[in-house]
């Protein structure tokens, strides 16, 4: 088939159409849904295991790499906290300026099971955070992202939680710098974190 | 007792090098069955496998059971959204012709009620029930909790 000059110009405009759609969905995504340019500084006031309550400004001009999890979560917990603490080895000198942080959706039985054993088994530098209700409901809507406790007769205690799962990037001034989503490969992350310290 | 049974079998397989083994059933291979260890029995333990179907009909797993917990059940993690839920799954789909892989982020199986602490080097058995092929049971390999994959050899192949 011969496409005539009209008929490529249709195609590529089409295709740039086509493409333009896509990245306007890959960059859409519902979390956080912050205007790029605008300044966004999530932030948190919650205590780690020994009661001292940490906030943004406690980590002395670290880039924070921040989860929302539960220890509950066999799956997707581990699968990131396990490519955070890759990332921490491989960053060797420089992890010092990184600040890994797992903050609990469901605090109450994280601090019940142990979440500074939970989060050292991962990397002895990431630091667990649980708080009450209403000081993770503070953060989670800080950061603008979603978590909800899901009634489940077969789930242990009879709930689980459903939360987004993707990895934020704070920078030094408590400035959003942007997610990884769920799966980014620890790789990434460290080439990333590279660019930037 | 269930305890001290579950321990008895641990202990008979802590020392051995891991299996990796591939068990046959009729046209299905079961082969990479790994899981995390756990912090103690309170919060539940997972596993992975792959299934591959060389025959020409299409089978399903429907079920799995094991003394290391006394509530196993196949879930599926779904990220929709930027949400990432586990919902139960009543059935993995073996197509035929095809590998399907319980795999981090995906489907996986749950293992609630753990009867003990899942140790980093030990090993437990699992029956896994598929619809048409019957049951069987294999090996899983327990790994670090920081583990993302098999440690096999031939892991990823
Ligand atoms: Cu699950």
């Amino acid at each position: 088939m011969r496409l005539t000059g009209m008929q490529k110009a249709l195609w590529a405009a089409a295709g740039i159409a086509v493409l333009a759609y896509a990245t306007l969905l890959r960059d859409a995504g519902p979390s956080p849904g912050f205007v790029a340019g605008a300044p966004f500084h999530p932030t948190f006031s919650l205590p780690d295991e020994t009661g001292r309550l940490l906030s943004p400004s406690d980590f002395g001009g670290k880039h924070l790499l921040v989860f929302f999890g539960f220890t509950n979560c066999p799956d997707v917990c581990p699968t990131t906290l396990a490519e955070v603490a890759q990332v921490m080895d491989d960053l060797g000198p420089d992890a010092g300026k990184v600040q890994p942080l797992f903050i609990s959706i469901d605090p109450e039985r994280d601090r019940r099971l142990g979440l500074a054993d939970f989060t050292a088994a991962f990397h002895p530098a990431i630091i667990g955070l649980a708080g009450d209700a209403a000081q993770t409901r503070a953060a989670a809507d800080s950061f603008r992202i979603h978590f909800a406790r899901e009634n489940d007769a077969t789930a242990p205690d009879g709930y689980t939680i459903s939360h987004s799962p993707a990895l934020y990037l704070i920078g030094p001034e408590g400035d959003w710098l942007r997610q990884f989503t769920y799966g980014t490969p620890a790789s990434e992350i460290l080439a990333d974190l590279r660019s930037r310290l | 007792m269930k305890t001290l049974a579950f321990s008895a079998i641990l202990s008979l397989t802590a020392s051995a090098a891991f299996a990796c083994e591939t068990v046959t059933l009729g046209d299905l291979i079961i082969q990479n069955a790994w899981s995390r260890a756990t912090i103690g029995a309170g919060r539940p333990g997972v596993l992975y496998l792959e299934i591959t179907n060389k025959g020409s009909t299409d089978d399903a797993l429907v079920g799995i059971a094991t003394p290391a917990a006394g509530m196993p059940m196949l879930h599926e993690t779904v990220v929709s959204n930027g949400v990432a839920s586990m919902p139960h799954a009543m059935a993995v789909p073996v197509p035929a012709g095809q590998t399907v892989a319980l795999a981090p982020g995906g489907y996986h199986g749950m293992l609630m009620d753990l009867t003990a602490a899942l140790k980093e080097g030990e090993t437990f058995p699992v029956t896994l029930m598929f619809q048409t092929a019957g049951e069987v049971t294999v090996t899983v390999d327990v790994l670090s909790m920081r583990a993302e994959g098999p440690d096999c050899a031939d892991a990823g192949q």
